[in-house]
């Protein structure tokens, strides 16, 4: 079996031992979508009493806080086993993943699909879904491509964030919330275009952790509006490769974790 | 040609050490301490096709460590080592795939699915064909009798239950050579058993190579007809169980229960060491009291209703070595 079918196969088996655990599953779904529900009620409330913020309104921010956040919480959702991986160095179960002929970064990633983040994600979809229908996009075939394009980029990197945060287990038992800050501190910076941001945090987010890239350039590409920055709106096609260039690095960082753990086995 | 080759295999971990006081782990943040210790020191073996070995030592011996390089899990600091013909911690996946390793301390299951589900999901992780699959699958179900236990959840089982499908799913993918870390802790006396009575089996009919590492000295007296010790990470006996023995002393035990009760056990070349009811222990050395004659001579005097012959246990035997070795 491929490493591809196997990571599906694996996911499957997930899903099915969450479904011993029903009411538990539904429970959280609905309380996770209050909560993040909460967050788009306080956007709402700035604009209602500005209209607009710098030239922009409220759908069109509505339409980042939508993108971000339904990639967001696939990222999230996908993201257990290297979540709950640090717990896994301290008892030495990593070592049983060790013992098995296949890539540890599959077997860590394939552990678990939290199906409850569908509560997350109905949410921003219904608040996507909105703002689409307010600023009248076109859905064309090229601007469905671009928005699945700028998704995907944008749930590669913020995986590649959450293998970063696994990784530092290798190293260290602390839990260092650094990595934390900058993946949640990038979902809110991220709902908001980055032209209202001081040049250093632009900075940061272009060329740093690339959230810019895989978000605000091809945003405003879907949106067609010119970029008060200055870039032009092409850039937002190719953009969204940073943050599979970012799982890349990330992923290759895990290796070498992996490489420190077998020689030191701590 | 052997099967596993290990030559002055070293392994030292260094554990960083924290300051006390509350700038301690402040400080440690730039600047670590380390302390090193030596897990395992010039380690050398080699296992034969079909060897059923006892790896045996005290707590923080460097059983476990050898255990997980074998495994293809650790790598070495120095030293070389060859499992079926691989360097382990080379080529992990290759190797794995060709070896089971199973931890008494941990379960490879998934935890909230049917056990038969977790040996599905193990014949597509190890790529094992449909048909030996099956083949295997339902051999190692009749040897362990895990029927009546497929369809239920890892998390309801007792360990006994969950040792036993354990050990099938290490060995689903048909591995030549086994790996065990303590295998029977913490079973009660009829899961020993059970696990005992399998791995003698697969060991004489489908040669599988075994090498265990236990606390339990009667894993190593019902299965292991080598035995290698360890201590302070360094192998000090290698051979026979006999040999072993041999080594530390010739005692031997002469059991006898004796008609009357009251009387006291007295022979040449034999020291009572136990007395309880009508049963006397006799400690002696058979090189200078042969057997048959003390035998004869204990029969002569006293009314006796049964006798028997006995080793000294073989904890008594390890414990006695380590102090020896410590002097």
């Amino acid at each position: 079996m491929s490493g591809f079918r196997l990571y599906w196969r694996l996911i499957g088996a997930s899903i099915r031992a969450q479904m011993q655990y029903r009411a538990s599953f539904w429970m959280h779904s609905v309380a996770h979508l209050v909560d993040t529900g909460l967050e788009f009620l306080a956007i709402w409330a700035l604009f209602a009493r500005f209209r607009q913020v710098l030239g922009w309104t409220l759908p069109e921010v509505a339409f980042f806080y939508g993108t971000i956040n339904i990639a967001f919480s696939i990222a999230d959702a996908f993201n257990r086993g290297f979540d709950l991986f640090g717990q896994k160095v301290r008892s030495g179960d990593f070592d049983l993943i060790l013992i098995r002929p296949r890539s540890t970064a599959l077997q860590i990633a394939a552990q678990e699909l939290r199906l409850m983040r569908v509560g997350r994600l109905s949410q921003s979809c219904v608040v996507f879904g909105w703002a689409s229908w307010k600023l009248n996009v076109l859905w064309s075939p090229e601007w469905c491509l671009l928005l699945l394009w700028t998704l995907l980029g944008t749930v590669a990197l913020f995986y590649a964030l959450f293998v970063l945060q696994a990784t530092l287990a290798f190293w260290t038992t602390e839990t260092l919330e650094v990595v934390n800050a900058v993946t949640y501190g990038g979902v809110e910076a991220g709902q908001y275009p980055i032209a209202l941001y001081r040049p250093w945090l632009r900075e940061f987010l272009t060329y740093g952790v690339p959230i810019a890239c895989v978000n605000y350039y091809p945003i405003l590409a879907l949106l067609g509006k010119p970029d008060p920055l200055g870039a032009p709106l092409w850039v937002g096609w190719l953009s969204p490769l940073a943050g599979m260039a970012f799982l890349g690095v990330a992923l290759f960082a895990w290796e070498l974790g992996v490489r420190h753990y077998r020689s030191t086995g701590s | 040609m052997s099967q596993i080759v290990v030559e002055g295999l070293t392994k030292t971990y260094q554990i960083a050490e924290r300051e006390p006081g509350p700038w301690g782990a402040v400080r440690g943040l730039f600047r670590r301490r380390y302390r090193r210790v030596v897990a395992v020191r010039d380690v050398s073996f080699s296992v034969e096709s079909g060897e059923l070995i006892g790896y045996v030592g005290p707590n923080g011996a460097g059983k476990s460590t050898t255990i997980k390089i074998l495994a293809g899990i650790l790598v070495p600091d120095s030293g070389r080592c060859r499992v079926l013909g691989r360097v382990p911690w080379r080529e992990r996946v290759a190797h794995t795939a060709r070896i089971g390793v199973v931890f008494g301390q941990r379960t490879q299951l998934w935890w909230d699915l049917p056990v038969i589900e977790s040996f599905e999901l193990l014949r597509d992780i190890y790529r094992v064909p449909e048909t030996v699959y099956r083949k295997h699958r339902d051999e190692l179900v009749d040897r362990l009798e895990l029927s009546p236990l497929l369809d239920t959840p890892v998390r309801q089982l007792s360990l006994g239950q969950r040792m036993r499908c354990d050990l099938a799913a290490a060995l689903l993918h048909g591995p030549a050579v086994l790996f065990l870390d303590e295998p029977t802790i913490g079973l009660d006396a009829a899961s020993k058993l059970a696990v005992r009575d399998f791995l003698w089996e697969i060991n004489r009919e489908r040669n599988v190579t075994i090498l265990l590492t236990t606390h339990d000295m009667d894993d190593i007296e019902a299965l292991c007809s080598r035995v290698i010790v360890i201590a302070d990470g360094e192998v000090f006996y290698d051979g026979s169980l006999e040999g072993l023995r041999a080594r530390v002393t010739n005692e031997r035990r002469l059991i006898v229960d004796l008609e009357d009760p009251g009387l006291p056990l007295r022979v040449e070349g034999a020291v009572e060491i136990q007395r309880e009811g009508h049963r006397r222990v006799l400690s002696f050395d058979p090189t200078k009291t042969p057997t048959p004659l003390l035998i004869a001579d204990v029969t002569a005097k006293y009314p006796v209703r049964d006798l028997f012959v006995e080793n000294p246990p073989i904890e008594e035997i390890v414990a006695q070595l380590y102090r020896d070795r410590e002097r």
